[in-house]
């Protein structure tokens, strides 16, 4: 299956790729369920990109290990980045909105959470989620 | 993406009908605090059985919405939240505590006809 990629700049984008996200995951043949996981996942991490980044992008692909398949979903800012990534990835952290960056939330929505980040450089956040 | 809603008796119904950005949603939200005023309104049912998707915003501003109406002394309950839908909350760790949710239309009806009639009677 292709690559593909979606920029976010607008609250629209958030939907469209949540909805190439969902299209993808069932397209490889992922379970409703797992692929309304992978939605609400790419939703967070591409809302926190509209919100604190202004722009960024995603990118889906499709990936393989030893007969397992998957699709994995990089989403990429240059925004102002985040100070302390261990504390963002612990439940009830927040820099400014109430419900802080939902980085938790997602690591249990996905199989695998990646972040790089470099205050004033941008985040990188990828999230691989494999089909069983 | 407007929500279109519809007064049926002291209640107002509002189904959701394609995924909704953050801007709809909150325009939903302000549409039946007002509308309630209006319709002088006694119950508000949120149709949401076609969203694929409620993430943190979404759930929010649904709580968000619930509690608005409650200030204006009005109930509100959440319909039709899909199976898919409900189990990604759970594993988020998104919930829509204090808000009554049913299965589906008819019977969020039900329940605001006897919340309505207890308050009559109580």
């Amino acid at each position: 299956m292709p690559d593909d990629r979606t920029v976010l700049r607008t609250e629209a984008d958030i939907v469209v790729a949540r909805q190439i996200g969902r299209a993808m995951a069932v397209q490889l043949g992922f379970s409703p369920g797992d692929a309304t996981l992978i939605a609400t996942a790419i939703s967070e991490l591409a809302r926190n990109v509209v919100q604190y980044a202004r722009q960024g992008e995603v990118l889906f692909t499709t990936v393989s290990i030893g007969g397992q398949q998957g699709i994995s979903v990089t989403v990429t800012d240059e925004g102002p980045g985040i100070d302390d990534v261990a504390a963002a990835l612990q439940d009830g952290f927040s820099t400014s909105g109430r419900l802080g960056l939902g980085l938790p939330g997602v690591r249990r929505l996905m199989d695998e959470l990646a972040i790089d980040s470099k205050p004033g450089h941008g985040t990188t956040v990828k999230v691989k989620k494999w089909k069983r | 993406m407007e929500v279109p809603i519809l007064k049926q008796g002291p209640y107002l119904i509002a189904t959701v009908q394609a995924a909704l950005t953050d801007a709809d949603l909150l325009g939903l939200r302000d549409a039946l605090v007002d509308r309630i005023g209006q319709a002088r309104s006694r119950g508000v049912i949120v149709d949401v059985t076609a969203l694929d998707v409620l993430d943190s915003f979404a759930t929010r501003t649904l709580r968000d919405l619930a509690h608005m109406i409650r200030l204006r002394g009005a109930e509100t309950v959440i319909v039709g939240i899909q199976p898919e839908v409900a189990f990604a909350m759970a594993q988020f760790g998104l919930t829509l505590e204090g808000i009554t949710t049913t299965l589906d239309l008819e019977e969020g009806l039900a329940y605001l006809d006897e919340s309505l009639k207890a308050k009559r009677i109580g």
